[in-house]
């Protein structure tokens, strides 16, 4: 995606602020109109909270401990579908070749898909607080409440540089699949389904190679349940991550633009 | 004569690989115009389309559109296109995708217009997923528009249509040049160039072979195929004026000739036994090779 800007005086604020809203609703939407997409993203967060945490609370903590988690693991699902298939999806189907004859600015584009991600997040946070609070009476500080939610949030950063670097190389037919694969385990082997202490002491080693693990354990210091690494490190190798996926989505993009 | 040319390219060489996809091109779009580049699948044309575009990058020659580099921001402001491969989301309307492309220009047209002047002034609620193929081509004309361009290519907009969806696109298209618009289409459908072009560039091989209106065109270009049984030496026909190809086919003969007349004069001096004859109109792919062999033969003369 190349924006060359010569000859042509930058558009004034209000047509910018314009173009990034409409395309934001539109991207929006776009998803909300799929319950292919709807569905198991918002569900199967809530769902599984609903099982570990409420139902089966197999620790006096695990409520609090799997709402942080479950948190990290709904965002992971709008960034990476919504993100990663949905940009193999306009690729392949012409979508974006199409956008790219019109003069829209690139970053209204990745701005749009960030915002639906965040959307889509922010409706999952909410519900899953809900129903900690309420469901499994997890009682937390007011600050707690507002840091957790803010720093899950935030992982709607690396979690789309990784979406961004897997549709920028698959795909569209085989996006979903690739993203199943990177997904699911990625949650398991993090600790995001069930307490990292639980799994096999080799695997909770491994756990490091994971930018959804030093996310998890960052949203745990919140609430002192973490392993006790330090949150500069782990915010630092969440930065690592994230630059190294968009240098790979980059790359990505090079590849498909010099055919 | 330079001010009214909106769009040149000089010299372009554009390979895939090894396959060379346009050949020392030159092509100039003038202002006002429909440009119609015509040419079988392979001849070039979406190649230079993507060029014209910015899409694709000129490996050799310049490609000049409003004076700038084609993919600027500046000439993005004032060109559309209908590309051969795109699309928009299926679960979006007519009409919300048509407001979203508005809002990339300074100065759109608006909604309500562009429905009505792509056909589509009861399907602007309708989600682009439940479109028919037809009308999905509509609301890529509408995209292109959204901008009031100067300028709009469309790139085999009827490909793929039945008949009558083909007609009735043909009539908005024809509806840019009421409104003062240049545009460039590409089609491999020689009754389409001929409906559409006030000029016709006949592409063959990623070169032009011919250019003019569509009757200097379909002068060159208006061969016929004569299919008999006759005595006549295979050589001795080829050597005959007008004549682009000889084939054989069990005990038949068939001549593809640009002077049919004089060739059956010449066939029945030459062999009054001559039967079994049967004159067909030439193909378009015919076409293509006498305008080709014409155009060889100029290169050695």
């Amino acid at each position: 995606m190349q924006a060359t800007n010569a000859g042509a005086p930058r558009p004034p604020l209000s047509r910018r602020a314009s173009i990034y809203v409409l395309e934001a609703r539109a991207e929006f939407l776009t998803l909300a109109r799929m319950p292919a997409f709807t569905v198991p993203t918002l569900l199967f967060p809530l769902m599984f909270y609903a099982f570990f945490g409420v139902v089966m609370k197999f620790s006096p903590s695990a409520p609090t401990y799997l709402l942080a988690t479950y948190g990290v693991f709904g965002l992971m699902g709008p960034s990476l579908y919504g993100f990663g298939v949905g940009f193999a999806n306009a690729r392949d189907s012409g979508q974006l070749l199409l956008k790219q004859t019109t003069p829209m600015p690139v970053a209204a584009y990745l701005a749009a898909r960030i915002a639906t991600a965040l959307v889509f997040g922010m409706a999952i946070v909410i519900s899953l607080f809900l129903l900690g609070a309420y469901a499994a009476d997890v009682t937390l500080y007011r600050w707690q409440w507002f840091a957790l939610a803010g720093i899950v949030l935030a992982s709607v950063i690396p979690f789309c540089a990784l979406g961004l670097a897997i549709g920028a190389w698959v795909k569209a037919q085989s996006a979903v699949a690739i993203v199943n694969i990177v997904y699911l385990p990625m949650a398991f082997l993090s600790g995001l389904w069930m307490p990292i202490a639980l799994l096999p002491s080799f695997l909770q080693k491994l756990a490091i190679v994971f930018p959804a693990y030093h996310q998890a354990q960052l949203t745990l210091k919140v609430i002192n349940m973490d392993q006790g690494g330090s949150a500069g490190g782990h915010v630092l190798i969440i930065g690592i991550f994230t630059v190294i996926f968009l240098v790979i989505a980059a790359a990505g993009f090079r590849r498909v633009s010099q055919r | 004569m330079t001010d009214r040319l909106l769009a040149t390219m000089s010299a372009i060489t554009h390979r895939y690989g090894d396959v060379v996809a346009l050949d020392g091109l030159n092509l100039e779009i003038r202002t006002g115009e429909v440009l119609a580049i015509l040419g079988p699948n392979g001849a070039g044309k979406t190649t230079a389309i993507g060029l014209l575009l910015g899409s694709l990058r000129a490996q050799q020659g310049t490609v000049r559109v409003f004076g700038h580099e084609p993919g600027a921001t500046a000439v993005r402001l004032r060109r559309g296109a209908m590309l051969q491969v795109s699309g928009v989301p299926d679960t979006l309307t007519v009409a919300e995708n048509l407001e979203l492309f508005s809002s990339y220009y300074p100065a759109p047209l608006p909604v309500l217009r562009l429905l009505t002047m792509a056909g589509l002034e009861k399907l602007g609620d309708r989600r682009y997923g439940r479109l028919s193929g037809g009308q999905k081509q509509r609301v890529m004309f509408a995209l292109a528009l959204a901008g009031d361009p100067e300028l709009v290519f469309l790139d085999e907009p009827t490909t793929g249509l039945d008949v009558e969806a083909r007609r009735s696109l043909w009539n908005e298209i024809r509806g840019l040049k009421a409104t003062g618009r240049t545009a460039v289409l590409t089609t491999h459908n020689l009754e389409e160039a001929d409906a559409l072009a006030d000029r016709i560039a006949v592409f063959h091989q990623g070169r032009v072979v011919a250019e003019g209106t569509s009757a200097e065109i379909k002068s060159r270009a208006a061969g016929r195929r004569i299919r008999c049984i006759t005595s006549v030496n295979r050589d001795e026909i080829a050597a005959m004026p007008g004549v682009a190809r000889v084939e054989v086919s069990g005990q038949h003969l068939e001549v593809l000739t640009a002077r049919p007349e004089e060739l059956l004069r010449e066939l029945f001096a030459l062999d009054s036994e001559l039967r079994d004859l049967q004159v067909t109109g030439a193909a378009l792919e015919d076409a293509f090779l006498a305008l080709i062999r014409d155009d060889d033969q100029a290169k050695a003369a």
